[in-house]
């Protein structure tokens, strides 16, 4: 029986994609603008991040109207809970490429440091982990969220390796201290972005299977828990 | 991972592999196994003809009234292990231990005080003081007390629909029931009746198991403890009302659940 | 006006006008029809009930209600027609009422529903319809003749008592049968058992139709002639029978029931059959008393139903 409320299910879910979609662009917007030591472009990202700020505020009052005026019940209850959770997660993702492009302006005060390689890499990782976590909300896939979760060691461990790096640059010659931390500071807000990811796909796994994993040790994240 | 501490509670009723039929042949109750939770409120949800009422009125033995019923298997009444619809049992035994609410309000056509009164007068011979000591305690658990209190010699039939409804409840739980059975109890009442009943609910299923059939999920949500989903005669899940509301085991209750019919 | 679906083009405004028109002269013919129906109606009830009046008022005095019969019209007079009504009707109230009512509650409550029960009821019915001087034969044969009570004031009111009992049963079952099973369901939630729940409600709930019913049966055998000619009612009798009461111990006696009887109707046939006009007369005011009589009885029942009814409200 076709009801009025998949449509609007139908609705929120185009919205969170939506959503999705311009918060992938903000990340590689900013990773370009630092590669390309573009401060328009990082401009650009800036200005943007009141856009998704509006839609994570209009997707939050979907999600209150569905519950209050629809009551859903189970798995549609879940699924408004999610999307809710998710919308947040989002808008962090884009506040942190808003900080990403606030380094890069700064960045552009001085000559680069070293060419970029890392943190291309850990950008091109991250951004698929927000693309997949955002295909499993969509196809309701835990399987594909659980190996989002796994990825994020991923960049853990390249965050780590980046930090070791520029702590090396900043011990030989002290001059470079300033473009150093600040690119640090780039590398953690793409390590956090990956974490936001990750917390997206915990919330698809309890959408799909009514399970609670969040502030679950990975070891524990195997699908025969009860 | 989350471990459960699953306190199972005592129970007050069961039912095990209780079967139906009415007069004319038709199986109405196939095969459920229900355990009813002491001083819980249960509720029984699914579309129409799925038994529930059935199955209710199978607890206080309201279908002998009609010829040709029988049931086949047992139900348990706890703490004595009693089974209900042995038939060598007289029903009038059950119903003194277990009262009933009805769907529409039905008062006597007597006054308030009559009303309440009269499940005492056919036990027996009472005082007038204790007569009256049990009226208005019994008017004031099902919070009906402040509105009647000047007026019992009152004709039931000049109370509003939920203040009939209320007069009902008193009148059942006069006579200290161990269980109450309630069948679509505010199906014709107004929002604020409705409200109030429900409210009413949750106060006593602390004191008293209840059992209560309801068409309206959400009333089931808010009310009980234990929702149990039947479809087509048959018990499809039972579980603490907050799993079957977030997560249900069974495919045909996510879908009756989510509306998807029923 | 602008319809969808472009009916406003089959709807012809002055044609519809017609159509209310004529279906509102049909209204007003069929009240009017019904009006002079209920005007002839009322009109000849009110004819015979003051031709009656007319005939006999002047001859309604005390001495007429308190002199016996005699061969002189002038002197004759009802007091033992009249006493004879009484107890007559007294005996078939305290036969009829209980014994119907009691068989209605069984047939309705208790008796199993098989062939056995529905034939019963089928014959019951019938039994309402049979002639009334059927009922006088079967009581000749059988009361007077089998059980040798005699033709006596204990014959009239057991003939007229089987006379009317069909109908008390068929009232009363109506009327319990207008219960609704709601309450009955309340009660017998409550625990009340089967007896509790037919004294408590179904009982004193339908005590409206079964007045009613008691009402109209009685008033029926009030005026029942047939049957008690059939049974030996005299229509002579210059004295009143043994009295009920007495003032020796047991205080109570039953001699007047095997006492001779005779009923107003009687007395009226009596006085019709003769060939003198006065005597016509006195027929027109007994016929006076007798109506008179009857609406006492039924106010009495009326105002014994209302004082039910206010007790019980839906």
């Amino acid at each position: 029986m076709q009801r009025h409320i998949d449509q609007e299910l139908a609705d929120l879910k185009s919205q969170i994609l939506r959503m999705g979609g311009l918060v992938e662009s903000q990340i590689e917007g900013s990773i370009k603008a630092l590669v390309d030591r573009d401060a328009d472009l990082a401009s650009r990202i800036i200005e943007r991040d009141t856009l998704v700020n509006t839609m994570d505020v209009e997707i939050d009052e979907n999600c209150m109207r569905l519950l209050a005026l629809q009551a859903p019940a189970a798995s549609d209850l879940r699924f408004v809970t999610t999307a809710m959770k998710i919308s947040t997660e989002l808008e962090r993702m884009s506040d942190l490429s808003e900080n990403i492009s606030e380094r890069v302006i700064e960045l552009n005060e001085e000559p680069q440091l070293k060419p970029y390689i890392d943190i291309p890499r850990m950008a091109n990782w991250t951004m698929r982990m927000v693309r997949e976590s955002l295909d499993a909300f969509v196809r309701s896939d835990a399987a594909l969220a659980r190996k989002v979760c796994a990825d994020d060691d991923f960049v853990d461990n390249l965050q780590h390796q980046l930090f070791r790096e520029l702590l090396s640059f900043m011990i030989e010659n002290p001059a470079t201290i300033t473009r150093a931390i600040r690119l640090t500071f780039v590398g953690k807000s793409l390590e956090r972005i990956a974490d936001h990811a990750t917390n997206i796909a915990e919330l698809v796994i309890y959408m799909a299977e009514g399970k609670i994993i969040r502030h679950t040790a990975p070891s524990v994240l195997s699908e025969n828990e009860p | 991972m989350t471990t459960e501490l699953i306190t199972k509670p005592a129970l007050k009723a069961e039912s095990e592999k209780l079967c139906f039929y009415y007069g004319g042949g038709v199986q109405a109750l196939k095969s459920v196994s229900l355990s009813i939770p002491d001083r819980h409120a249960t509720a029984l949800i699914g579309p129409s003809g799925c038994g529930k009422t059935t199955y209710l009125r199978c607890l206080n033995r309201m279908h002998d009234l009609y010829p040709g019923n029988r049931y086949v298997g047992t139900v348990w009444l706890y703490p004595d292990g009693l089974n209900i619809v042995d038939h060598t049992i007289d029903p009038i035994e059950i119903r003194m231990r277990v009262g009933m609410v009805f769907q529409k309000p039905n008062p006597f056509p007597t006054s308030i005080y009559e009303n309440v009164a009269y499940g005492l007068r056919i036990r027996g011979a009472m005082t007038r003081s204790d007569l009256d000591g049990i009226v208005e305690q019994s008017l004031k658990d099902a919070a009906l007390w402040p509105e009647v209190k000047d007026r019992l010699r009152d004709l039931a039939s000049n109370l509003s629909g939920g203040q009939q409804q209320r007069l009902c409840i008193a009148r059942a739980l006069a006579t200290s029931p161990e269980m109450l059975l309630f069948d679509e109890p505010t199906s014709a009442l107004d929002p604020t009746a409705t409200a109030r009943i429900e409210e009413l609910v949750q106060e006593l299923k602390q004191r008293i198991t209840i059992v209560i059939v309801t068409h309206n999920m959400q009333q089931a949500a808010r009310v009980s403890d234990y929702t149990a989903f039947m479809y087509e005669g048959e018990l499809v899940e039972v579980d603490r009302t907050e799993k079957i509301f977030t997560n249900p085991s069974n495919k045909l209750t996510e879908e009756y659940v989510t509306g998807r019919f029923g | 006006m602008f319809l969808k679906n472009d009916i406003d083009k089959s709807i012809d405004a002055a044609r519809v006008r017609g159509r209310i028109a004529q279906s509102q002269l049909r209204d007003r013919l069929f009240s009017v029809a019904g009006l002079v129906v209920m005007a002839v109606a009322s009109f000849v009830l009110l004819a015979l009930l003051l031709q009656l009046a007319y005939d006999g008022i002047g001859r309604v005095s005390w001495k007429f209600f308190t002199s016996y019969p005699s061969r002189f019209p002038s002197q004759a007079g009802i007091l033992s027609a009249w006493i004879g009504t009484v107890l007559v009707m007294f005996l078939t109230a305290l036969t009829a009422i209980p014994l119907g009512i009691g068989a209605a509650i069984y047939l309705e409550e208790y008796a199993p529903k098989n062939w056995l029960t529905d034939l019963i009821e089928i014959n019951i019915t019938n039994l309402a319809g049979v002639p009334s001087i059927v009922y006088g034969l079967m009581a000749l044969g059988l009361l007077v003749y089998e059980f040798h009570l005699g033709q006596s004031f204990l014959t009239a009111g057991l003939t007229l008592a089987m006379l009317i009992l069909p109908m008390v049963i068929i009232a009363t079952r109506e009327a319990l049968r207008a219960v609704p099973p709601q309450i009955l369901e309340a009660s017998f939630a409550l625990g009340a058992t089967k007896w509790q729940t037919i004294r408590d409600h179904v009982v004193p709930y339908s005590m409206g139709g079964i007045l009613t019913g008691i009402i109209l049966s009685l008033s029926r055998a009030v005026g029942e002639t047939a049957p008690l000619l059939t049974v030996g009612a005299l229509s002579f009798i210059a004295f009143l029978p043994n009295p009920p009461l007495t003032s020796e111990f047991p205080f109570i006696s039953i001699q007047w029931l095997f006492d001779p009887f005779t009923v107003m109707p009687i007395q009226m046939f009596n006085w019709v059959s003769r060939p003198q006009e006065e005597f016509h007369i006195n027929a027109a005011a007994a016929g006076v008393i007798l109506m008179l009589m009857t609406l006492a009885m039924n106010a009495l029942a009326i105002t014994v139903r209302a004082r039910f009814r206010r007790r019980i409200h839906w």
